[in-house]
């Protein structure tokens, strides 16, 4: 048999060379193969972008979360829970916090307002997030209107904002000080939104929660892990729902590789029938169809990827973010931290290059079936 | 179901597989029929034209269950997140009744597909297709065993909920537990070591006298194919617990994490390719004597023997590396 | 004896209504290094009969031996193989392959034996040298004149070196001059120990002074052979 490498080499030059032959119906070809994976693409790094992004967020959250239930409803829960929790073995770190949404009906827009654990703003000051800033159109020093629980205006300046780059977290943050917080939603000083407990040994978390919901039975415990799963499912499933949406367009696209394919215009029939002629056997022509199948699945495979990544990670995803996000008014303008995995690449081969090569199995064999003799008919 | 990207990919991969061998086999109905190579009848030129197109698919679908194995671990591996408790693929698998079966069987296809490869190298390089019916009839018991591998591979997948609560793999493989696993995985380290170190040294011998003498093929099939088992079985029981430097957790699947530098494909790869070539050896080796094939089978034997010979010494090099380095020290 | 045909049948579309024998009960054999014509009328089975003899195609029924070797029942990929090594072919339109240049459409009969570029490139622009077309290498087939085309044909059917020359109708498209030029070069590839065999029934052809010998075909049966 012949030299495998040097075998190799010549035919994939005759096929280059004749990919080159016929420009434009390859070149159209390509162009919708880059196109579907382009899609499916984008999809696949901008919902797996977003999910690292909140887990690395989440890593900074509490291990557990205790909040106050009262008739099915959130409620705030007494701040003297805290001692009752912080004896618990296995608990390092217990703290109460103080946060809450406030509606400002002048954008009609729903702020997150936050009492942080230390830094806090002075008494009369906040520091708002780039979207509120934007949806408000402040400036440094600027006065904002809050209406207290009591019906009383309260005036704060907006004495700093958060930088661009926290905006996924902190588009529509406002940082206040524990008073001013209090002021607005009405609250006391015995009572705080929620707590937040820190627990040494993550192997340990199930069992101190049992024993917090134990003692404190009209609260509920909910573990960061949770939160994590969730993402994740609603994640994969709004990403999952997409591949099937787009699964229309790719059986097209198998449909229109296939047609292709098997189209052997006349002139491709009587170059294929030289070359059997000449001495070409059928396994070398369909060596020949398999490098022209590579040659065009692997560049559009590889533009397309490439066009997704700028697009997610260089251009804001503008095609896609607002299915996937869902929609709220205060939408965040962010780059996303490129993160691509063998995980992804992987199944979008499986989903584009495979099928688009078994697609054209029998077409190719089809072609390279012509028999030798048949140019001299 | 969970609609994940990697799941969907599986599920479309293995029903495309699926497919083509049905048509791959039923082709081979037909050969096994009317395969008449005296004839020139139009009939017979029309299946000799069509051996191509059926070699061709089955290249596809095997080259596809090759990769596939390994995808489905990969996926089990990063599905580990949805369910509480798993920490690895062994969590994933265990989910529901068809993960491990899905994947036994799905490592024992691969084994076959990777002979059936061998055999076809051998047939098509014989001047009269000396092999061709016994390869189709190696391809329609193939058959149902692929087609079964479809059902418990999707069964799984479509089985699976987020949030169901699963073991992880320190207690599928630990000491405690009463399961085949457990058993397994609780053999006793210095006769595994002893069997292990064995089995390999024995299957390297007969492999180097192999390719020296030509001779002795079937004994080095068989060597090959006891190593195999033996080589899973260690890694279970005592090779896993030097990487992870623990000596309870024995999980076959967490050394293919980052955390581990993805050591685990190699080892399996290596593993798996090596009981393939070997076995390969002796598939061929009854037809030697075949005149198309006298000289044919032993060069192609010699390189199946020569590729299980690296294989194995591969996966001898990083055992014994990790042997050497590890931190833990068993009494 | 080079080539043996015995009792071969060659039948197209078997079985289908528009079945139709083009030649059978042939028993035909070819000497080495002499050149043989096959001549008879369009439609009697010549091209048939070459691509028999050619390992183009696989007899129905009989067999054919090429230096001893029974090739009518080996598979595809052997036979291939075989007419590459035995067989360079001259066809009746020329047949090269448009859109690349003639150095390309030389080397291409020897692609899949899996050869070095390099050499393969230096032995195609010889054989174009030889027959003074070198300069036309790097042209386009559609930019080449009829004789030049006619030479490059050749110059493709020789890069295997092969024992035997087959032409189909060598002539039918080519002027008187360019025909007899055509038979100078298979004179001076006879001295070379080449085997010729050609069908035709150009006269330029069947009554040249190089043919040793002229076998007669109508409907699909060998007639005997002309004196």
């Amino acid at each position: 048999m012949a030299n495998g490498f040097d075998r190799q080499k010549n035919i994939l030059d005759f096929t280059l060379s004749s990919l080159l032959r016929r420009k434009w119906k390859n070149l159209a070809l390509v162009f919708v193969y880059t196109l579907v994976v382009f899609l499916l693409a984008s999809v696949m790094f901008f919902s797996y972008a977003i999910r690292r992004e909140a887990s690395l967020l989440l890593d900074n959250a509490p291990e557990a979360t205790v909040q106050r239930i009262l008739a099915g409803r959130h409620s705030p829960i007494p701040l003297a829970y805290v001692d009752r929790i912080k004896d618990i073995a296995g608990v390092h770190a217990v703290r109460g916090r103080l946060w809450g949404y406030y509606f400002d009906p002048v954008v009609g827009a729903n702020y997150t307002l936050v009492v942080p654990e230390s830094g806090a703003p002075e008494k009369g000051t906040i520091r708002v997030g780039a979207g509120v800033a934007r949806a408000r159109s402040l400036l440094a020093g600027d006065m904002i209107e809050f209406k207290t629980a009591a019906g009383d205006i309260l005036e704060l300046e907006a004495r700093a904002f958060f930088s661009a780059d926290s905006e996924l977290v902190s588009s529509d943050l406002v940082l206040l000080s524990a008073d001013d917080f209090l002021a607005i939603s009405g609250g006391t000083a015995d009572l705080v939104t929620d707590i937040a407990v820190g627990v040494r040994n993550p192997r340990e978390l199930a069992t101190v929660a049992e024993k917090i919901a134990a003692r404190l039975p009209d609260t509920r415990v909910i573990l960061r892990e949770e939160i994590l799963r969730t993402y994740d499912a609603v994640f994969n499933w709004r990403g999952g729902l997409l591949v099937i949406i787009l699964a229309g367009a790719m059986l097209a696209f198998i449909i229109l590789a296939w047609d292709k394919a098997s189209g052997l215009g006349p002139e491709e029939r009587r170059e294929i029938g030289i070359l059997k002629a000449i001495g070409w056997e059928t396994s070398d022509v369909l060596l020949m169809k398999f490098w022209e199948g590579m040659t065009v699945s692997l560049s559009s495979f590889l533009l397309g990827l490439l066009l997704a990544y700028f697009h997610v990670f260089t251009a804001g995803s503008g095609l896609l973010a607002p299915v996937l996000k869902g929609w709220s008014v205060l939408l965040p303008e962010f780059r996303l931290v490129p993160y691509i995995d063998a995980a992804q690449v992987a199944a979008l081969f499986f989903l584009t290059v495979v099928p688009y090569s078994v697609a054209t199995i029998i077409p190719a064999w089809r072609a390279s079936i012509v028999d030798p003799d048949s140019v001299m008919r | 179901m969970i609609f994940h990207p990697l799941i969907l990919a599986l599920l479309v991969a293995s029903g495309l597989t699926s497919f083509l061998v049905l048509y791959a086999s039923v082709f081979g109905a037909q050969i096994l029929r009317r395969w008449d190579l005296q004839s020139g009848s139009e009939v017979q030129l029309g299946l000799e034209r069509k051996t191509y197109l059926i070699s061709t698919l089955l290249a596809f679908v095997f080259t596809s269950e090759l990769l596939s194995l390994f995808l489905f671990v990969f996926t089990a591996d990063k599905l580990h997140t949805f369910f509480v408790g798993a920490m690895c693929a062994a969590g994933t698998f265990n989910v529901n009744g068809f993960g491990y079966p899905a994947l036994l069987l799905k490592t024992f296809n691969f084994v076959l597909a990777g002979t059936w490869l061998i055999l076809n190298a051998a047939d098509i390089r014989g001047y009269d297709y000396p092999l061709t019916k016994k390869k189709y009839g190696f391809l329609l018991a193939l058959t149902p065993l692929i087609l079964a591998e479809t059902f418990l591979q999707t069964a799984f997948f479509l089985k699976m909920k987020p949030d169901i609560t699963t073991s992880c793999c320190g207690s599928l493989f630990g000491s405690s537990g009463s399961s085949v696993a457990t058993d397994l995985a609780s053999l006793p380290v210095p006769t595994m070591k002893a069997a292990f170190g064995l089995s390999l040294l024995l299957t390297l011998a007969a492999g180097l006298y192999f390719m020296i003498k030509s001779r002795g093929g079937y004994v080095f099939a068989a060597l090959s194919g006891v190593n195999l088992i033996v080589s899973l079985l260690a890694i279970l029981s005592f090779i896993s617990i030097y990487f992870y430097e623990l000596p309870s957790h024995h999980c076959p699947f967490c050394i293919l994490q980052k955390s581990y530098g993805f050591i685990g494909y190699p080892i399996y790869l290596a593993v798996l390719g090596g009981g393939i070539c070997g076995l390969g050896v002796g598939l061929l080796n009854p037809f030697r004597k075949v005149a198309s094939l006298a000289e044919v089978i032993p060069p192609l034997q010699r390189k199946l023997a020569l590729a299980a010979v690296i294989l194995l010494l591969v996966f001898a090099a990083i055992v014994g590396h990790r042997l050497a380095v590890s931190n833990l020290i068993l009494q | 004896m080079l080539i043996e045909l015995r009792d071969v049948r060659k039948v197209f579309h078997q079985g289908k209504p528009n079945e139709f024998t083009a030649v059978q009960g042939v028993n035909l054999w070819i000497e080495a290094c002499r050149a043989t014509v096959i001549q008879g009328p369009s439609g009697s089975g010549k091209t048939t009969l070459l691509s028999l003899v050619g390992c183009m195609t696989r007899p129905t029924s009989g067999r054919i031996e090429i230096l001893g070797r029974e090739v009518s029942s080996l598979p595809e990929r052997f036979l291939t193989g075989v007419r590459r090594e035995t067989f360079g072919f001259i066809f009746q339109h020329f047949n090269l392959v448009k859109g690349i240049t003639a150095l390309e459409n030389v080397m291409l009969p020897a692609y899949p034996s899996g050869e070095r570029q390099a050499a393969l490139k230096k032995r195609a622009l010889d054989l174009l040298d030889h027959f003074g077309v070198a300069a036309k290498a790097q042209s386009k087939v559609e930019m080449l004149s009829g004789g030049e085309a006619q030479r490059v044909t050749i110059a493709r059917a020789l890069i295997n070196d092969p024992f035997v020359i087959v032409a189909d109708e060598p002539t039918a498209h080519l002027d008187t001059r360019l025909a007899q030029e055509f038979m100078e070069t298979m004179a001076r590839l006879k001295e070379q120990r080449k085997t010729i065999l050609i069908a035709s029934h150009d006269p330029i052809v069947c009554d040249s002074p190089v043919v040793d010998r002229v076998v007669l075909i109508r409907d699909g049966r060998l007639e005997g052979e002309a004196g």
